[in-house]
């Protein structure tokens, strides 16, 4: 027998005997060309077919740009058709492939994806009392939509890839909106705010992490009621304490928004990249840094192999639980800081429950995006954008009731924990408390 | 230039709670020697090594390198003691490259803590080269073969520049020729003046690679043996008691067949056919052994047969009934006896009591049902029978099932299986993890069924135990049949069959090599295996 170091690729016959070739590769499955074509036959028929007369605008110039772009007209019944065809001319390759036994490559979803989403905006736009539609806007506003569900789903990568469930991310954001507020308005200054929030988020964490590594109790359940605790004694304190003096204890500074000069003119990119407020720009810094440390340092090498096989790190002198322990604690503190959005960016107080659920989002966003800090960016980029195109479209005026706008980023979560792009594989021992021995 | 050491263990002991998992043991390991610790499953050797390895403190003893003492608080630091482990089940992240898991505690960095791999690729490459292991330092360990696996587990151990390599029941997953293969890195690194420590029950493998032998039994060191040892001799030092290790079996008188399988897909829920156009059929009076390395689809195998699994194709006839889309319950009730591979996972319920584990099939008929109660005393009444007739070792019936040991789990469950009349009979690895005393038992059983005129299906890992008890093998590989062969086919053909090769590929391949020596492997054996085919202890 000789020696291979990879395993035999099914197909390639192996030279010299004849070995059965068992069907030990992973089976192409017809999920995904079945959603495809589905999703592109209702494209077809809603979007083109059925789709509107008018003429839908986009703008992709703001006032302030240093040149100015000219508006985007696109006649929607055409575009409908001419994208719809599209679509189903991506789902159809897909059901070639699949007849050919391959799978379908990793950038046709996510072409299809974007393909459709554009084809839905120009269906909504389109189709609106005013067709017309500034895109800059839009896309600025999702970002600042999804800041926190970015916070949030880093929090979780944190969290899982060293092997803890953290349900708890919409506590943490809470608790990081309700510091940052109450510490910035006694302190009168935001940035103090900022750093009490990712002390509350880290706060939590220690909680969910004492109980789930030392006391074994189960993750999702510590999550949970991590969530509900942290609910309830910030509703407490809002009507007992802020309500009491809301000068006092609830009106903190906001933080500036900093514009970089020259850089934050460019047309489309320059608001999103350039025009942010600190917490904006953590952001983007944090996703970058969770990126880099998970997948380039010994620290993240040492964070996967404890999420994967905790045993093997423990027999290679990697000390498990307290890793656990440090990640999800500074997973709390970045959670917290996404929280601090809520309240010292988006408005300047806090209300109950003022995180709304976005930190089930936010999980939703870290499975979406394959449990990396870049997939959750873009899966989180995704449902804030979902959650911005609600309020527009109220705004513009479209046939859609806004309530089945409001569904949208939930129904994208559904397709997309159900395994629309490929499928999705979590840490191995997420969820799993370690006991020696 | 090697630095060598010598190791010694004194007093060792070790107790978990009320349990004495080692108790004063004195083990030297001379330098550049292969020393084995034989014992039978639960006899303290991977606790005792585990204490060695840091991973458990012990609660009395005193471990000495070169004569000094030395205390471990954690693998860390036996590894920087010149101590290495490769474990029974692979401590490998398999989502990682080899080089991330060699590197993993012990990584190379640049500036700021980023990685740098290619110093561990080199010495991947340096180690692989020098002892021809052919491993690629990019591959990812998942896509491995176990064989490879084990050598990454290796090559883990020799960068961190280990002197004394422990080497826990390595061969467990391993088909006879990576076992051979095994062995003779063994003896490689043995020259290049690695001592290693060899935790196996397997006799065959012992003698043929160690230098001394420790015999472990019950957390005590029972003596020591020279490898020239027979195997009798330390398979009774392993038991405590002169063991009969060959199984005299009558040979079969097949009758009729009454069970038939054609064509049996089972297809996986990732879509993967882990069985894969399967036939075969098994006459009375016959034992039928399904031979592989673990994970070839037999497990998909018995559990389709009896009704366990979802996506079945093909059909299963007994007595010319289709069981096939029947339910469980329906299948028992046709007279199958089934004894699942995992007894603690699917073969028993620890917390319930040996009693009730014994009418585990039959709890709703009578004479333990009474309208929609039970008859507790003719459950009791059924136990103490059992217990009697198939020598369970247990005060009384009434204990929970989890306190036995693993050999009288085993019969539990086989007792409960074999207590109804049968028309077919599975075991699957009927006698993992159980003490030598109770394998001999479990075989006679197995081979009484058969003499009643059962059909018998045996499905194990163990090679040996395939050859004692088969009157045909049959050999699967990825989910299919490479062949059926007659009983006494040699060891040799069997191993390359479950590498995949057909049954005259292997035939003719196992000739080939032993150039020089004609028809050595190819034909029918049964003196030889017969002489062999004690060694499964």
């Amino acid at each position: 027998m000789s020696t291979t170091t990879t395993a035999p690729k099914p197909g390639t016959p192996q030279p010299g005997t004849t070995r059965i070739q068992g069907s030990s590769a992973k089976p192409v499955t017809w999920k995904i060309p079945i959603l495809l074509a589905a999703l592109g036959l209702v494209a077809f028929v809603f979007f083109g077919v059925m789709g509107p007369n008018q003429t839908a605008k986009f703008g992709i110039s703001s006032a302030g740009d240093f040149f100015q772009l000219p508006v985007i007209e696109v006649p929607a019944f055409l575009a409908g058709i001419v994208l719809s065809v599209v679509l189903l001319g991506l789902a159809g390759y897909a059901v070639y492939l699949k007849t050919r036994n391959q799978s379908a490559p990793r950038w046709l979803p996510i072409a299809f994806i974007v393909v459709f989403v554009v084809a839905f905006l120009i269906w909504l736009v389109g189709g609106a009392r005013t067709p017309n539609i500034s895109l800059a806007g839009l896309i600025a506003g999702s970002v600042t939509l999804a800041v926190p569900l970015v916070f949030g789903s880093l929090s979780g990568v944190l969290c899982e890839r060293v092997g803890v469930v953290n349900i708890a991310i919409e506590g943490q954001l809470l608790g990081g909106a309700f510091t940052a507020a109450i510490v910035a308005s006694i302190t009168k200054n935001p940035f103090i705010g900022l750093l009490a929030a990712a002390l509350a988020g880290a706060v939590v964490s220690v909680v969910l992490a004492l109980f789930s590594i030392k006391y074994l109790v189960n993750q999702i359940i510590v999550g949970v009621v991590l969530n509900v605790l942290v609910s309830g004694l910030t509703g407490f304190m809002f009507s007992t304490v802020m309500q009491a003096d809301p000068e006092q204890f609830n009106s903190p500074d906001r933080l500036p928004i900093v514009d970089i000069p020259v850089l934050s003119s460019i047309p489309l990119i320059g608001p999103i990249l350039f025009r942010q407020s600190v917490v904006g720009y953590l952001m983007y810094i944090a996703v970058i840094v969770v990126w880099i440390g998970l997948f380039k340092t010994k620290w993240g090498l040492r964070v996967r192999a404890v999420g994967e096989h905790p045993e093997a790190a423990d027999t290679m002198g990697i000390k498990v639980n307290a890793t656990r322990f440090w990640n999800v604690t500074l997973g709390g503190a970045i959670a917290g800081i996404g929280g601090s959005f809520f309240t010292l960016v988006a408005i300047d107080s806090f209300t109950k429950e003022i995180s709304g659920g976005r930190g089930f989002i936010a999980l939703a966003a870290l499975i979406f995006g394959r449990w990396n800090p870049i997939g959750a960016f873009f899966a989180a980029l995704l449902f804030g954008f979902a959650d911005n195109l609600q309020s527009i479209v109220t705004i513009i005026g479209t046939p859609v009731p806004s309530q089945f706008m409001a569904m949208l980023p939930y129904l994208v979560t559904v397709l997309a924990v159900a395994g629309l792009v490929g499928r999705s594989r979590p840490p191995a021992a997420s969820g799993i408390p370690y006991v020696k021995g | 230039m090697v630095r060598v050491l010598k190791l010694e263990l004194k007093g060792i002991t070790k107790r978990f709670g009320s349990l004495l998992a080692n108790d004063h043991i004195d083990v030297v390991v001379e330098p550049g020697q292969i020393h084995c610790l034989l014992g039978e499953n639960g006899a303290g050797k991977s606790t005792l090594m585990n204490v060695l390895y840091g991973l458990y403190e012990p609660t009395d003893g005193e471990i000495l390198i070169d004569g000094k003492p030395v205390s471990f608080r954690g693998p860390g630091d036996a590894m920087a003691a010149g101590i290495g482990m490769v474990h029974q089940h692979f401590m490998l992240v398999p989502v990682f490259t080899v080089a991330e898991n060699v590197a993993l505690g012990a990584e190379a960095t640049k500036a700021g803590g980023f990685l740098n791999l290619d110093d561990t690729r080199r010495k991947i490459k340096e180690i692989s080269d020098r002892y021809g292991f052919d491993v690629d330092p990019d591959a990812l360990v998942e896509d491995l073969p176990v064989g490879v696996q084990q050598r990454v587990e290796i090559i883990k151990a020799l960068v961190r520049d280990a002197k004394v390599l422990i080497l826990d029941e390595p061969t467990a997953v391993l088909t006879p020729q990576d076992t051979d293969e095994l062995l003779d890195i063994m003896r490689q690194l043995k020259s290049s003046g690695t001592s290693i420590v060899f935790i196996s029950h397997k006799l065959r493998e012992v003698k043929a690679v160690s230098d001394t032998i420790t015999v472990i039994r019950r957390g005590k060191v029972v003596g020591t043996a020279a490898p020239g040892a027979s195997t009798t001799e330390l398979a009774s030092m392993m038991v405590g008691r002169s063991v009969s290790l060959t199984l005299d079996k009558e040979p079969a008188q097949p009758k009729e067949t009454t069970f038939e399988v054609r064509d049996l897909t089972v297809i996986a829920p990732s879509g993967q056919h882990v069985v894969d156009g399967i036939s075969f059929s098994i006459a009375r009076g016959e034992i039928l052994a399904v031979a592989g390395v673990q994970g070839n689809g037999q497990t998909e195998l018995t559990e389709a047969i009896l009704g366990l699994q979802e996506r079945v194709h093909g059909s299963i006839l007994l007595d010319g009934k289709e069981l096939l889309g029947r339910s469980v319950k329906e299948v028992l009730r046709a007279g199958v006896g089934f004894v699942p591979e995992d007894r603690k996972v699917d073969g028993l319920i620890g917390t319930f009591s040996i009693a009730e584990n014994l009418v585990l099939d039959l709890y709703d008929q009578s004479p333990f049902a009474k309208g929609i109660g039970m008859s507790p005393a003719k459950v009791l009444e059924n136990a103490t029978s059992r217990i009697g007739e198939f020598d369970i070792r247990t005060p009384s019936g009434s204990l929970a099932a989890g306190t036995l040991s693993g050999g009288n789990q085993q019969k539990v469950v086989m007792a409960r299986e074999l207590s109804r009349p049968l028309r077919l009979f599975i075991a699957s690895q009927p006698t993992r993890g159980v003490d030598v005393g109770s394998i001999e038992f479990l075989h006679r059983r197995i081979v009484a069924e058969r003499d009643n005129g059962t059909p018998v299906m045996i499905v194990s890992t163990e090679l040996d135990e395939v050859m004692e008890l088969a009157d045909r093998i049959a050999v699967l590989y990825k989910g299919k049949l490479v062949g059926t062969v007659p009983a006494g086919t040699s060891r040799d053909v069997l191993g390359l069959m479950m590498a995949g090769l057909s049954p005259e590929e292997a035939a003719h391949a196992d000739r080939a090599h032993h150039d020089g020596s004609p028809d050595d492997g190819s034909s029918p054996e049964p003196s030889t295996s017969r002489a062999e085919g004690g060694d499964h202890v």
